[in-house]
């Protein structure tokens, strides 16, 4: 889903697997086939923008994981309340955090949040685990239906291709921000369980976005099926189950791969706009949740805004240049 | 082309009816699963005693079979008189999405109130994003792999990557609450007072400007590089036209069909998608509208807005579709 963004999905360019020449590196002393993969790996591996969006993304994703531990280790946790007591890093009369830099000190290494004092590093950090957590559960639902309806429609072609290619048409031409607003306000008011919110989240992120890899996977598998690899399956008389995914699945793996990493970012800012219009999780910290409360204090403790402002710039930045680069290193007609 | 002008008109309408039900679907079969009376959705979540559930039920025809009551509500889009929160009857003319207990008014009225302050940051913003866009992704694709082009597109990804309710905040500190270059928001129509109106709608165009431009710098990049690779480029080159004339009216001639296709689709969408930009800069447009009817639980107003968005998407999509049939009269086929 776009949040207020283009409603064009980046093309995904089609990485096509098949008769991929290797000759377009450096040419080995003994010729031998190279696989996809390690084309793209070679390619990858020096791609150093790329390389470091990865590494970063591993970062955000351990810290994720290990949320508790640093909590623990750190010693605070997201709810505690630091705003009474001599040693409160809470001014008594403003509210405001006392010291520079919205009330950095060695027990709050970001700061403090103002009023309630809580601790933002902590808070950040289960932010982290909420935008990874739902943005990826969201990708997932997103591929699951997008890849099957994508192989069923562009395999079987017909009355199934029909009404799956319209459905998809008109998934596209939804006013898909505010249809989720409408859903999350009436879900939640049918149940105000704060787990069922995660379940609507992935829900109107992931299945609002499965036309765009489901649009992909079927223009691949149009091709695909007309090669003589899939004629060759048959002959041997293998099913058309075995044929989808033993046979044309694993050669949709570059543009699945290319669209898991793009869309990742996307859901992030998803999740997070609705977060700052108080759509997200209930009762965990999200980074959007974060900046619609620091717009509160944009005057008083402007130090508070750009930490989960920088949090989700730097997130969606990884992803997106290890997804950029993902795809120019998958891209048979790419050189470099 | 009448054929598939027609063809396309009844897609449209086709849309607009499955998002009409859909929508619509919502709010009547969600109450089923909660066992709640879909009164409340209405008039909000006040205790009544089963009898008044049951005589507002009668009263606004929740006791009717689904289907009829969704073709009176389409039905009532065309006029109908309605009761109003003090019970007194009042006409409600087209377009018609009932009353707003919560705000005391028809929500055609807060509709057409909202409608101004949206297209004014769509429009101004879509001029600037479309003229930034191209000329970034331009300037690119014509130096690929020289400093001009890394500068572009590595701003242009960081552009992508940055949300609105970050940057938004970010140009009313500067401008606003640090340089004071601006007053704070307060929209006023453009026919009021046209100095207050730039001054409101002048961050949240750049706001949104810098998100959309860097995508059409990226898409115009692309577009202009594969253009510039066709054998007819060359042959233009070849023939002595010179590098401006050939860049301008033969490879961003080209270039640039695809993206305005986009640009269209991408401007229907905003219409009532702009809730972000609009809350953080406190302007009343159409998202705001329905970001506070969420928190209120006023949902007629949801179920209006949605569909006036709706529209606006369809008709988007309609013109961009007929436009380019007659752009490229091999799509009409």
């Amino acid at each position: 889903m776009s949040i207020g963004g283009p409603t064009e999905f980046e093309a995904v360019t089609a990485a096509d697997g098949m008769n991929t020449d290797p000759s377009g590196d450096d040419a080995p002393a003994d010729i031998q086939g190279r696989s996809l993969a390690s084309i793209a790996w070679r390619r990858l591996r020096r791609d150093k923008v790329a390389l470091a969006g990865g590494v970063v993304i591993v970062l955000f994703v351990l810290v994720a994981v290990f949320a508790d531990l640093i909590a623990a280790v750190y010693g605070q946790n997201p709810d505690r309340q630091n705003n009474l007591g001599p040693t409160s890093p809470i001014n008594d009369v403003t509210g405001l955090p006392n010291g520079a830099f919205g009330g950095i000190s060695p027990e709050h290494i970001l700061g403090v949040i103002p009023l309630s004092g809580q601790d933002l590093f902590i808070n950040l950090v289960y932010g982290a685990r909420t935008s990874l957590s739902v943005a990826i559960t969201a990708t997932a639902l997103s591929l699951v239906l997008g890849v099957s309806l994508g192989l069923i429609a562009g395999y079987f072609r017909g009355w199934a291709d029909t009404v799956i290619s319209r459905t998809m048409d008109v998934l596209l031409s939804f006013p898909t921000l505010l249809f989720s607003i409408a859903l999350i306000a009436v879900v939640s008011y049918i149940n105000s369980d704060p787990a069922i919110r995660f379940y609507i989240l992935v829900f109107v992120l992931g299945f609002f976005a499965f036309p765009y890899i489901g649009r992909i996977v079927r223009g691949q598998v149009l091709s695909l099926r007309e090669k003589e690899f899939v004629e060759a399956a048959r002959s041997l008389g293998a099913g058309n189950i075995r044929i989808m995914f033993r046979e044309i699945a694993p050669n949709l793996f570059g543009p699945i791969l290319v669209y898991t990493t793009l869309s990742i970012p996307n859901n992030m800012l998803g999740e997070a706009g609705l977060s700052f219009l108080g759509l997200g999780l209930v009762g965990t910290p999200s980074w959007g949740q974060l900046l619609s409360d620091a717009n509160q204090y944009l005057q008083v403790d402007p130090f508070y805004l750009f930490l989960p402002g920088l949090a989700i710039f730097i997130a969606v930045l990884a992803f997106n240049l290890f997804g950029d680069g993902l795809r120019d290193a998958l891209d048979p007609k790419s050189t470099r | 082309m009448i054929r598939f002008i027609l063809g396309r008109f009844a897609g449209m309408i086709l849309v607009l009816f499955i998002v009409s039900v859909v929508t619509f679907g919502i709010f009547q079969i969600g109450p089923i699963f909660a066992n709640a009376s879909p009164v409340f959705y209405y008039i909000g979540k006040a205790p009544a005693t089963p009898q008044l559930v049951a005589a507002l039920e009668h009263r606004y025809g929740f006791d009717q079979p689904i289907p009829v009551q969704y073709f009176n509500f389409i039905g009532g889009i065309f006029g109908k008189s309605i009761t109003d929160g003090v019970s007194q009857t009042v006409q409600c003319p087209f377009p018609c999405f009932g009353y707003s207990f919560r705000q005391n008014e028809l929500v055609s009225v807060l509709i057409g109130r909202a409608i101004p302050v949206s297209v004014s940051i769509i429009v101004g913003a879509a001029v600037l994003w479309l003229v930034g866009g191209v000329a970034v992704g331009t300037a690119s694709a014509l130096r690929p792999g020289t400093f001009i082009d890394r500068a572009g597109m590595t701003g242009a990804l960081a552009a992508v990557s940055l949300p609105i309710f970050f940057t938004g905040p970010v140009l009313l500190l500067i401008f606003v609450y640090g340089l004071g270059w601006l007053p704070t928001i307060q929209y006023a129509s453009l026919l009021d007072d046209p100095l207050r109106w730039l001054q409101s709608v002048i961050l949240p165009w750049i706001a949104l400007a810098f998100l959309f431009a860097a995508l059409y710098a990226r898409l115009t990049r692309s577009n202009m590089l594969e253009t510039m690779g066709e054998d007819y480029i060359r042959t233009a080159r070849a023939k002595g036209l010179d590098r401006r004339t050939v860049i301008v009216k033969h490879g961003l001639r080209a270039a640039l069909t695809p993206i305005v296709t986009i640009f269209g689709i991408d401007v229907g969408t905003l219409i009532g998608t702009t809730v972000i930009t609009e809350s953080v800069f406190n302007l009343r447009g159409l998202g705001y509208l329905s970001i506070q009817a969420v928190t209120q639980q006023d949902l007629p107003i949801i179920l209006g807005v949605t569909i006036v968005a709706a529209l606006g998407l369809v008709i988007a999509n309609f013109v961009v579709d007929v436009l380019y049939a007659f752009i490229d009269p091999r799509v009409a086929v």
